[in-house]
């Protein structure tokens, strides 16, 4: 039989020290950068829940394939070979261009770019905090998968990892109001910053002058500068110029080329300078041959 | 001593994943905190099997499967665990309306303090006023939760 009424100074002093305990961590996340490997251990701790919550809705992906038509299924078989036929036509086409394009650099004593190494990653159906852009995937550490590396879909740059799990790992969008990267705007090489909104098909670039050449229609690509994202990758299109007298820089609004809120897979780059950890840097045909095999493998298993 | 205390950290992990069930963005806002209320039922229904110990550790799970700030929601859980410790002998004598007030009050007051620190350390979000929503609708689901868990509790003896 417990006592009717308990003193309390005993619990006041435990809610004290819990309170202290969780500025502390706050301060630590936010500051340094050692609760990583915290965030990864329970990250883990919880990835099979995360995989249990996102069952269902893989389930009903998955039960919506089988019962889709058989004229359905022909007719996207046909319009996928047709699309496989003209990006072989423009594979071969760049192909050649790239012989060149190394020959030349050769010639011109530059460094041959190599190939970016690829791994297909599928997002779970998890929400997190709705104040914030982002999304979870299905492959960690254990994939290789580090913090900082960018994620792009087959249209342009998505976002980076910011934590890492054992299974899982979290990336923030490109349109995160705290996501910004450098880019380029492709026809002039003009260098801005591209800033998230909030909204899934906004980006800010920031400190354009007014007297800038930009113009509805440009095409944004990463410039690369800030080492974390390769350079040349699309990153959307110029969508609106407002030119502010009064006001030190132009307001441009880009449009991201990614589907940041409708691609279900999509791609983990590790940029040339950068191999998976426990990898040395193969010659480039293996690479090659490695990254057909990892790119691969996730769509056979479908 | 009875045996059946695992049922207390199963009800926090089924809310858990309630929390990261996927919703439609527009409903987002209003999905409620199962974590907390969770917590808040066994503060009040069983304060000497659960403690603020457990709140903690189910607050810094909340905060890794949102993706916040470690210890943003524990902090927040801590503090709602501790008035429902202490008051937990006055809230078990009001009816359930009575508690679901005082628990959406709680509530009220946690979403202010998370809302406030990832206020501080990043940009707020726009319309900040529609995530207030959720606490309001802890009126209907404090009822559910109460009846479920008491039911549980009460069936599997647990404690």
């Amino acid at each position: 039989m417990q006592p009717l009424f308990q003193q309390a100074a005993g619990p006041t002093l435990r809610l004290v020290l819990f309170v202290i305990l969780s500025i502390l961590l706050m301060i630590a996340d936010h500051r340094y950068e050692h609760t990583e490997a915290l965030r990864g251990v329970l990250s883990g701790a919880i990835a099979p829940l995360r995989y249990a919550v996102s069952a269902p809705a893989d389930l009903l992906g998955w039960t919506s394939g089988h019962v889709t038509s058989r004229s359905d299924l022909l007719d996207r078989i046909d319009a996928l070979e047709q699309q496989n036929l003209r990006l072989r036509a423009r594979q071969q086409k760049l192909d050649t261009l790239k012989s060149e394009n190394e020959r030349l650099r050769v010639l011109l004593d530059s460094s041959a770019k190599r190939d970016d190494r690829v791994l297909v990653a599928e997002l779970l159906s998890v929400d997190l905090d709705p104040y914030r852009q982002q999304v979870v995937l299905n492959k960690g550490t254990q994939a290789g998968v580090y913090r900082g590396q960018p994620i792009i879909d087959a249209y342009g740059i998505m976002g980076q990892v910011i934590h890492t799990g054992p299974l899982t790992s979290t990336a923030l969008l490109i349109s995160d109001p705290n996501h910004a990267l450098p880019v380029q705007i492709n026809r002039n090489g003009l260098r801005t910053i591209a800033s998230g909104t909030g909204e899934p098909d906004r980006l800010e670039l920031l400190y354009i002058p007014n007297s800038s050449d930009v113009r509805v229609g440009d095409e944004v690509v990463t410039s690369g500068l800030g080492g974390r994202f390769p350079p040349n990758y699309p990153v959307g299109k110029v969508v609106q110029v407002d030119r502010r007298p009064g006001a030190p820089f132009a307001s441009v609004v880009a449009e991201p080329k990614a589907q940041l809120d409708r691609s279900r897979e999509v791609l983990l780059v590790w940029p040339d300078n950068r191999h998976p950890a426990g990898g040395v840097a193969p010659a480039d045909e293996n690479l090659r041959g490695q990254q057909d095999s990892s790119g691969n493998e996730p769509e056979q298993r479908r | 001593m009875n045996g059946r205390w695992w049922l207390i950290p199963l009800t926090l992990v089924v809310a858990l994943m309630l929390v990261m069930v996927p919703l439609p963005d527009a409903a987002q806002p209003f999905r409620p905190d199962w974590v907390t209320l969770v917590v808040l039922y066994w503060c009040i229904a069983l304060p000497q099997r659960f403690g603020l110990s457990l709140a903690w550790i189910a607050g810094v799970l909340l905060d890794v499967a949102h993706g916040t700030l470690l210890g943003q929601h524990a902090l927040g859980v801590v503090l709602v665990a501790a008035f429902a410790l202490r008051e937990h002998q006055r809230l078990r004598v009001v009816p359930v309306t009575q508690q679901a007030v005082v628990v959406m009050l709680l509530l009220f007051g946690k979403q202010a303090l998370v809302l406030w620190i990832s206020g501080m350390v990043q940009r707020a979000p726009e319309n900040l006023w529609l995530y207030f929503a959720s606490p309001v609708l802890a009126l209907v689901f404090w009822p559910i939760i109460f009846g479920l868990l008491r039911d549980l509790r009460r069936r599997y003896q647990v404690g």
